[in-house]
């Protein structure tokens, strides 16, 4: 089962949650966590584990080959995102820019554009003793998460079997990384906070979710702050609300340090029960 | 002029409040662009007029004619992100995976593949309460290209301050170092880094800095939150010396903000917080930077 933890905003709480219910739920049962907030991981800070598998993730760039160009400048018509240019006698190619569609590489009439690996960022498995955990970080200047987001997807397809429960720890926003790690999900957590901002962009996260047919519902963090209207927004549309953590300022200072948090404060491991408890009882077509 | 932009790495350290608290502060003499289209809140607090809106296409998606389908399957064998699957007999185009190459229009032998652009969001120029304009957008739900959405919101708050005279653009960035953050800091001319003392707001400082350092803007630092942990702001202040980071200053856990935004106000109008002074102090130094 594919649990994602999503937000629109960031910062609301979705580290917390997907460390702190990996670590619960692996008391039980068999978990994997993967932080696919491939920008800025942070899962990471808050796991020790023994790393059993690292290596560097590619994706496939065109590199021109002088020596049998005819400078026809086809790639450069084909490529839709302007990755490659015909600059005079020159092809040249913007990796940043390119989407690996290949079109350039298999349309050249001279065969001189063959794809070549390039590093895009690295991925680690580390066991920490209860659980697993995967993350994926870009490399920096690298500008789309997704294609690295994809091949950690597939890497967890590859080496977990489908009785584990896969919490998938999403990138903020609602463009394209996050329906990237949300589309295969079975199930989605909206995390957010009872603030007009939090509010405004848990709307955004939802209509998301409805537009990709999938089947979610939401915690409240910091709840006490702010004010009612994520609480009446949820009530009238008939979402789930799972939970609801309590502000406090022992939980921020915890998160601070890089600790988890449930072991620590108990109203905090109440709320979080609730969450896992729904997530164990999710119908079994879900499952 | 000059281009300021302010951006986090992590998100939920209080850079939009942040920001608006600026452009509070800077009243008719600053244009404000809310960059984070994502996740656009801006507008919460700056009370905009909506005055004028324009809906912004980006990007492709391939659409495929039954009518003249072969149903060779090229297309399907040579799409990357396999976008198109067989459906009921029939070869379709999945959007949510197709990322507009173009390839399959291109080689099918029928001609029966057409490339559409997208409709991908709106944005918007408003006036505010604080007698300035505001550039913002929303992006469509799930939509694709937010790098150029951002470049577009930048683009036309530019052209007004060239329009009105005005010395300052200041720009609210998205969070992470993708496509959007790096549109978001093209052609700025001072970066402020909006950090609070968690592992992961270092964690996210250091990631995103060297993003800038790549730019070679200069850059400076608040630190929010600054109280909830003495000793990862100490690590904090050591990193900002070591790699000459202005230090503008820093913000105690205060839920003030969260009683502003509630307000649907921004932390400087309200008279009784003390963070009114600490955030003009720093809109001063900002002010100041050549």
């Amino acid at each position: 089962m594919k649990i994602a933890i999503a937000s629109g905003k960031g910062g609301t709480g979705k580290t917390t949650l997907a460390t702190n219910l990996a670590s619960y739920l692996a008391q039980k049962h068999r978990v994997v966590l993967a932080d696919l907030d491939v920008e800025e991981p942070n899962s990471g800070l808050f796991i020790n584990g023994k790393l059993i598998h690292q290596d560097n993730k590619d994706k496939m760039i065109p590199e021109w080959e002088r020596k049998g160009c005819t400078l026809c400048g086809l790639c450069n018509q084909v490529c839709n995102f302007h990755a490659i240019i015909k600059l005079g006698e020159q092809i040249m190619v913007f990796p940043q820019l390119c989407h690996s569609c290949y079109a350039c590489s298999e349309l050249c009439p001279q065969n001189v554009l063959p794809m070549i690996p390039q590093k895009m960022g690295e991925l680690k498995h580390l066991d920490t003793g209860h659980f697993h955990f995967v993350e994926s970080r870009l490399d920096i200047g690298q500008e789309q998460a997704v294609p690295l987001i994809a091949q950690t997807l597939d890497y967890l397809e590859n080496n977990f079997s489908e009785e584990t429960i896969f919490l998938l720890d999403s990138p903020p926003g609602t463009s394209c990384p996050v329906i990237e790690v949300t589309k295969d999900a079975d199930f989605v957590i909206l995390i957010t906070e009872p603030t007009p901002f939090g509010f405004h962009d848990l709307i955004l996260a939802v209509e998301t979710m409805q537009e990709l047919n999938k089947d979610f519902a939401v915690v409240i963090n910091r709840h006490g702050i702010g004010n009612s209207e994520v609480l009446d927004y949820c009530e009238h549309n008939d979402i789930d609300i799972l939970a609801k953590l309590p502000n406090d300022r022992r939980i921020a200072t915890l998160y601070s340090r890089g600790e988890l948090v449930y072991k620590e404060v108990p109203e905090f491991a109440e709320e979080l029960k609730k969450i896992a408890d729904y997530v164990l009882d999710l119908p079994k077509e879900i499952k | 002029m000059k281009e300021i932009v302010i951006i986090s790495g992590k998100g939920g350290t209080g850079k939009t409040s942040i920001t608006a608290a600026f452009a509070m502060l800077g009243r008719e003499a600053v244009v404000v662009a809310d960059c984070d289209v994502d996740a656009a809140d801006m507008h919460l607090l700056m009370q905009p007029d909506w005055s004028s809106s324009e809906d912004f296409y980006s990007g492709v998606i391939a659409s495929i004619d039954q009518e003249k389908c072969l149903k060779c399957g090229k297309c399907q064998s040579i799409c990357r992100f396999n976008a198109i699957p067989m459906i009921n007999e029939e070869y379709v185009v999945n959007k949510l995976d197709c990322e507009g190459c173009g390839y399959c229009a291109r080689i099918c032998p029928a001609d029966a593949i057409k490339m559409i652009e997208q409709n991908v969001g709106k944005f918007y120029i408003s006036n505010t309460k604080a007698d300035n304009k505001l550039v913002h957008a929303r992006l469509k739900s799930g939509a694709d290209n937010s790098g150029k959405l951002v470049a577009k919101v930048k683009k036309e708050a530019k052209l007004i301050a060239e329009k009105e005279h005005k010395e300052i653009i200041i720009v609210d960035g998205s969070p992470g170092i993708g496509c959007p953050v790096v549109s978001s800091l093209s052609g700025a001319s001072y970066v402020v880094l909006v950090t609070e003392p968690s592992v992961s707001g270092l964690h996210d400082l250091e990631r995103v800095y060297q993003l800038v350092k790549k730019f070679g803007i200069p850059a400076g630092c608040i630190i929010n939150k600054a109280d909830i942990n003495q000793d990862v702001t100490d690590r904090i202040m050591i990193f900002l010396s070591d790699n000459s980071i202005d230090h503008l200053g820093n913000l105690p856990y205060d839920e003030d903000f969260t009683k502003a935004m509630t307000e649907g106000k921004t932390i400087v109008e309200d008279q009784e917080s003390h963070l009114k002074n600490l955030i003009t102090e720093m809109w001063k130094k900002i002010k100041e930077i050549n």
